[in-house]
């Protein structure tokens, strides 16, 4: 049975706590034999609390599987890509190197990459993930379009994504905020405790992940502004 | 003989804390479980609901328990993990006792004998130096059940003051606090209430490590419009994305509340209808704050004026809003007056007991709430009731059917307990639930102490740290093994239900005490045979009490997903038997309670709320020339409190293996250390030294370290054993202490695994 096609995963940095219950949810995956299949970054521990948890982004057209010289990665009708197959991985790391995101690891013990496959097993038969069920802040949501802009209503899925001339759609959402933010995240304690802090900030805005595919950005959508 | 038997490595070496990891049926992905259970997770107050996978009367794995309301499947990695607390290698299966001839220090011995060894020893030294040469140390990870039976334990069978209880460390301040203003003491909202609101205050709680589900609420909040202020010396997972971040300096919480309730009163932001009708003491607080113009709390708190204006203009002027608050301002020897602080805010505005708009204090451990309620606390009988009133003593003496005037008075804290044990008038130890040798300050005073004590006898399901001074180890039980109630975050009163059986001879811990009470030749009042007939004697008991669970049943709570008390089995206004679906929000106009009997919505008899005077006062042991910098210390969200269950759960050390003091970046330029250098701390009561870990997220006067690790890596080792003159609570959030690197590695580090 195909994982429900009304039902989406959403990403939502933003709402991140660290605190990896997703990493070890995954690993209780019963299909998982106490492996994880998705991982927990910090951005920069020095300078931030911010972390993102990586899951599978699920590519239309999977840049993993297009560099694969040996075919191991399949994506499903459905649209979920799953891990290498077990013959035909060499555990070469092309996927790994090539993934935009960051997602695939090879596990050098087992000469294989696995990665995360949705849960497959659970949202074939109508459950959520086991990451996205944990997660304390939702920061993983699995759910309709429907429920994530009635809970939502200040952020927006978005997943169509530019990487250089690449433009790369994907089953799963990103949230981006639907305004253009002006908030600025804490970053530096001082800059809370000083009286006229320097009012620079990152603008944020969904508009650059728009942009029409192969155009390249010719603005850093990250570059700091003034207020 | 409470002194170490051999060499501490020894006792680690077999006892632990060693790490499981998953494996065996647990790794099987073909072990189909033989059931689930619905019940609830182990570790702290915001009790997740969650079905454990049981197979073979062991837990093999966890699934989402979806429909609870609560938390909706969600869990924190401590949750995930928690069933690797079972069948563990470390796992105590067999009574044991000190015994220096053997290798690792303890030898293994019948259940019975320990009971009868037990038995003796309590008699003996009551027999010499009086009853109350006996103590108990509790604590509010135990069912309510346990708790009740504890505090009866010991003023029933042992007859002595002395219990206390490790929420000594914990709840009390909130709790002191919320009986001088409100006359009870309870979370007044659930927190659905949060969602829909315009401003959520969090004031001294890192949300998303401490109490990680509360965050899901946070950010639904905000995303439906909430503004949210989040005071910390640290930038933690909630501070990061916050609308204002209050970088309060460690001890100041009191005057940062009297500076924006200044702000308030100077432009009028104040529910003044509310205020007069429905409190009483608010001219004596605007007195006080008049002194605390925007610009002396600046430089007191250490707060720009800038953010505490703008604090002041949200919180002043919106129609709906939330206060919490956690150990960040309690932990304080100021903790009461900071509590009240908040409660101040939340009185001027007149936004509580309403939909949408409250204040609320998070519990810590499991059984937070509940856990202080039922009479182990050194003060109180069951139902929040008071043991130097006398009604409340002959109500609660003919619940237990003895005299009144046998029932001992007030104890003492579990500090002052450890004070008396050092001076020589406490001579027995009782403790559960509780591992004081890590979790209380300036640890090496308790060391001594509990190297004073003629007879420590320990109910544990590990060996705890501290435990390791025991003459006697009884085998107790895991919360999975055992049923009963406890009562979390939101006065939300839940079940915990059985999984599997405890192994070998490790039994239920309201059994042991029984088993102690009957070898004693004391049973009266210690024959129940369920968790459920000892709840039924507790509903007896709290009913007419402020803490009322009479009309609570096992049933009831299945059936509604929990019953938030209070839930009278009477009508407290006409008196006929009611069937009463719980409270969950209080202080609603319009509302009746026992105690104003219908004159207002506040458990006073005038019906009205208590403004309190909140008295910013320094710190003790506060930053000096000697010792400049700020310690505070508090958790992280793979470990829970003394670490007896956590630090043995491998996935939960592997994400965070050894405590690291942050530090800002500024501060380590100075003193040439850089990250993960072996660094060396300071205070007056002694030094660690462990790595450094250089993050922008901490003020730059202020060191972090959490304090869930032992010995030469405890935190507690540096805390200042300052109490709040209320409620008693250690200053662990602040104390001066100085910093440098230091030439090399401890050689701790050689010989240690991250989690011992």
């Amino acid at each position: 049975m195909p994982k429900p096609d009304y039902l989406h995963f959403f990403i939502d940095p933003n709402r991140c706590i660290g605190c990896q219950a997703c990493v070890q949810a995954c690993t209780e995956c019963d299909t998982h034999r106490g492996d994880s299949m998705i991982h927990l970054e910090f951005i920069d521990r020095a300078q931030s609390v911010q972390t993102v948890p990586v899951v599978c982004m699920h590519c239309e057209q999977p840049t993993c599987a297009e560099v694969c010289p040996a075919d191991a990665i399949k994506r499903t009708g459905d649209g979920v890509v799953q891990s290498a197959r077990k013959p035909r991985c060499i555990a070469c790391g092309n996927c790994v190197l090539a993934c935009p995101f960051g997602v695939p690891e090879v596990y050098e013990d087992r000469q294989i990459m696995m990665k995360c496959d949705m849960c497959y097993d659970r949202t074939s038969v109508g459950k959520k993930p086991m990451c996205a069920t944990v997660c304390p802040s939702q920061a993983l949501f699995f759910g309709t379009r429907e429920q994530v802009e009635q809970l939502r209503p200040m952020s927006t899925p978005v997943n169509r994504f530019q990487f250089g001339r690449q433009t790369i759609s994907t089953r799963v959402f990103m949230m981006m905020p639907a305004e253009p933010v002006t908030r600025r995240p804490y970053v530096d304690v001082t800059a809370a405790m000083s009286e006229q802090p320097r009012q620079r900030a990152i603008m944020l805005t969904p508009a650059f992940a728009e942009a029409s595919a192969g155009t390249p950005m010719d603005v850093d959508p990250f570059a700091e502004v003034e207020l | 003989m409470a002194t170490i038997p051999v060499d501490e490595l020894k006792v680690i070496e077999r006892f632990g804390p060693h790490r499981s990891s998953v494996t065996g049926l647990r790794l099987s992905t073909s072990a189909e479980p033989d059931r689930l259970v619905k019940t609830h997770c182990c570790f702290c107050g915001q009790q997740c609901g969650v079905q454990l996978k049981v197979r073979d009367n062991e837990v093999i794995g966890f699934e989402p328990w979806e429909e609870f309301p609560f938390n909706r499947g969600m869990l924190c990695p401590k949750g995930v993990k928690r069933y690797l607390q079972g069948a563990h290698a470390d796992r105590l299966t067999t009574a044991i006792r000190r015994d220096p001839s053997s290798p690792h220090g303890f030898s293994p011995m019948s259940y019975d004998d320990a009971i009868a060894q037990t038995a003796s020893a309590v008699a003996r030294i009551q027999g010499t130096y009086g009853n109350s040469a006996m103590a108990v140390l509790s604590g509010a990870s135990l069912t309510t059940e346990k708790t009740y039976l504890m505090g009866k334990f010991a003023r029933v069978c042992l007859r002595t003051p002395y219990i206390d209880y490790n929420g000594r460390l914990c709840m009390v301040s909130a709790g002191a606090a919320n009986k001088k203003a409100f006359g009870i003491d309870r979370t007044t909202n659930p927190w659905s209430d949060m969602v829909g609101t315009e401003v959520i205050w969090v004031a001294g709680s890192n949300v998303a490590e401490c109490s990680p589900i509360t965050t899901n609420y946070l950010w639904q909040a905000r995303e439906q419009g909430a503004k949210i202020i989040v005071q910390d010396p640290r930038i933690t997972p909630v501070a990061r994305t916050c609308d204002l971040y209050l970088p309060v300096k460690p001890g100041r919480d009191a005057a940062l509340f009297a500076g924006v309730l200044q702000l308030m009163i100077e432009h009028d932001w104040l529910d003044r209808a509310f205020i007069d009708a429905l409190t009483v003491g608010f001219d004596d607080v605007a007195a006080y704050c008049s002194q605390w113009t925007a610009q002396r709390t600046a430089e007191i708190t250490g707060v720009p004026e800038r953010s505490i204006r703008q604090a002041a203009e949200w919180w002043g002027t919106a129609q709906t809003s939330f206060l919490f608050h956690a150990r960040g301002i309690e932990h304080h020897s100021n903790g009461v007056q900071n509590a009240l602080g908040t409660i101040n805010l939340v009185l001027a505005t007149g936004r509580i007991g309403k939909p949408k708009s409250g204040y609320g204090t998070i519990t810590g451990q499991a059984n937070g709430q509940g856990g202080r309620e039922h009479g182990q606390k050194c003060d109180q009988l069951p139902g929040w009731r008071d043991i130097s009133d006398p009604a409340h003593r002959r109500h609660i003496a003919a619940i237990w059917g003895i005299d009144e005037k046998a029932m001992p008075g007030p104890g003492v804290d579990a500090y002052e307990l450890f004070r008396k044990i050092d001076a020589g008038e406490i001579k027995g130890l009782l403790s559960i639930c509780f591992n004081p040798k890590v979790s209380l300050p300036d640890n090496t005073f308790i060391t001594r102490a509990l190297e004073k004590l003629e007879f420590y006898v320990a109910i544990d399901f590990f060996l705890n740290d501290t435990a390791r001074h025991a003459d006697l180890v009884l085998p107790g039980s895991l919360q999975e093994e055992d049923e009963g109630t406890v009562t979390q975050v939101e006065g939300r009163v839940i079940k915990i239900n059985k999984a599997v059986d405890p192994p070998g001879d490790a039994r239920q811990d309201w059994r042991i005490i029984q088993d102690i009470a009957r070898a004693l030749d004391r049973p009266h009042g210690f024959t129940f045979a369920s968790p459920r007939e000892i709840f039924d004697e507790l509903r007896r008991a709290s009913k007419g009490g402020i803490a009322d669970y009479s009309g609570i049943t096992y049933e009831k709570i299945a059936q509604q997903m929990g019953v938030f008390w209070p839930c009278p089995s009477e009508d407290p206004e006409t008196g006929r038997p009611v069937e009463h679906a719980g409270t969950p929000r209080l202080f609603e106009r319009g509302s009746y309670n026992p105690v104003a009997k219908g004159t207002g919505p506040f458990y006073f008899a005038d019906g009205k709320a208590r403004f309190n005077v909140a008295e910013y006062r320094p710190a003790v042991d506060d930053v000096s020339d000697e010792f400049p910098l700020f310690l505070t210390t508090g958790r992280v969200v793979s470990q829970f409190l003394s670490g007896t269950q956590t630090r043995r759960i491998g996935p939960l050390v592997d994400r965070y293996p050894e405590p690291l003091i942050e530090m800002h970046p500024r501060l380590a330029d100075k003193l040439n250390i850089r990250d993960r250098d072996w660094t060396i701390v300071e205070t007056r009561r002694g030094m660690i030294t462990l790595r450094a870990m250089v993050v922008t997220t901490i003020r730059p006067d202020t060191i972090f370290i959490p304090y869930h690790w032992p010995g030469e890596k405890s935190a507690n080792r540096l805390t200042v054993a300052a109490q709040d003159p209320i409620s008693k609570i250690p200053q662990y959030k602040v104390c001066g202490c100085r910093v440098r690197k230091a030439t090399g590695a401890p050689a701790y580090a050689a010989v240690l695994e991250p989690q011992q």
